[in-house]
């Protein structure tokens, strides 16, 4: 899928002098505290809000960490 | 003929969209707060208005797709009632899946806002009757995201059932097959990128918008 952002950098870069770089792509990191649930709990938790709302799997894949 | 607007925080067409409905139409027009649980009875017509919907965080109509409301807008599309998303609208029912595939930020990754023409690519629709056969209108867009994307599966099916209701003559944005506006299997559920609140008066440029409404409104 194009990701105009991450073309848009890649573009910055090779004019930077860093012409070995490709396929940037650009994505976000969201951190959060979840109360009282223990690491597996939570990582139910997680993915549940991942593919509610955290998400678009249509235009986007995600990794959950907890911990 | 009865209509709502439906106001997300940070709609900024909501208005529009509700001036254009009356003096299109002479329809009623109710504006529903997004935190609403229940919606008017009796309504023909539900839009989702263009803007900037929870400050378009997170990704833009994620959040609002959620909102209350929803699930009564979502209800009344089961039963058949038409819902039509303009601009940020559109983005929304992507987001709720109300509609197929996802709005991405412009190819050019600047903001659009200017006048398209536009095909009719499926005149036959209940939003697009009143057109009569004419294929090309002229609305505006005004936006950052409009760029359609869908996998290749969905925008095949969506060519071959006719859901591709406009294309742009010159695409603005990056959008996959110059995709404007598309519609659900059903035909009830429309999204559009550009206008029609914004072209329903010569004065505006363009009246073409004006038939949009009266259309769907005419088909109740």
């Amino acid at each position: 899928m194009l990701d105009v952002q991450g073309k848009a950098v890649e573009a910055a870069l090779h004019g930077l002098g860093w012409p070995g770089v490709s396929n940037v792509r650009i994505g976000r990191v969201i951190e959060f505290e979840v109360a009282g649930a223990d690491a597996a709990a939570a990582e139910a938790e997680v993915k549940a809000m991942c593919d509610k709302l955290l998400a678009n799997t249509v235009i986007e894949s995600y990794r959950a960490e907890v911990g | 003929m009865k209509a709502a607007v439906i106001v997300f925080p940070g709609a900024n067409c909501d208005r529009d969209c509700k001036t254009a409905i009356e003096r299109s139409t002479g329809a009623r027009v109710d504006m529903v707060w997004h935190g609403e649980t229940a919606l008017p009875a009796g309504l023909d017509l539900i839009v989702l208005p263009g803007g900037f919907a929870y400050g378009d965080y997170l990704r833009c109509g994620a959040m609002a797709s959620l909102s209350p409301v929803m699930t009564e807008v979502r209800a009344a599309a089961d039963r058949g009632v038409a819902v039509a998303g303009i601009c940020n609208g559109f983005q929304v029912l992507c987001e709720a899946r109300m509609l197929p595939g996802a709005l991405l930020r412009n190819a050019g990754l600047r903001y659009v806002c200017e006048p398209v023409d536009l095909e009719v690519v499926n005149g036959q629709t209940r939003f697009t009757a009143g057109y009569q056969g004419r294929r090309e209108v002229r609305m505006t867009v005004g936006h950052g995201e409009g760029n359609f994307f869908a996998d290749e599966a969905t925008l095949e099916r969506l060519e071959g059932e006719g859901q591709v209701v406009f294309r742009y003559r010159k695409n603005p944005n990056g959008s996959a097959r110059d995709i404007a506006g598309i519609v659900n299997d059903r035909g009830n559920v429309i999204g559009l990128m550009p206008h029609p609140d914004r072209a329903f008066e010569p004065e505006l440029g363009s009246a073409d918008g004006a038939v949009f409404f009266q259309s769907v409104l005419a088909s109740a």
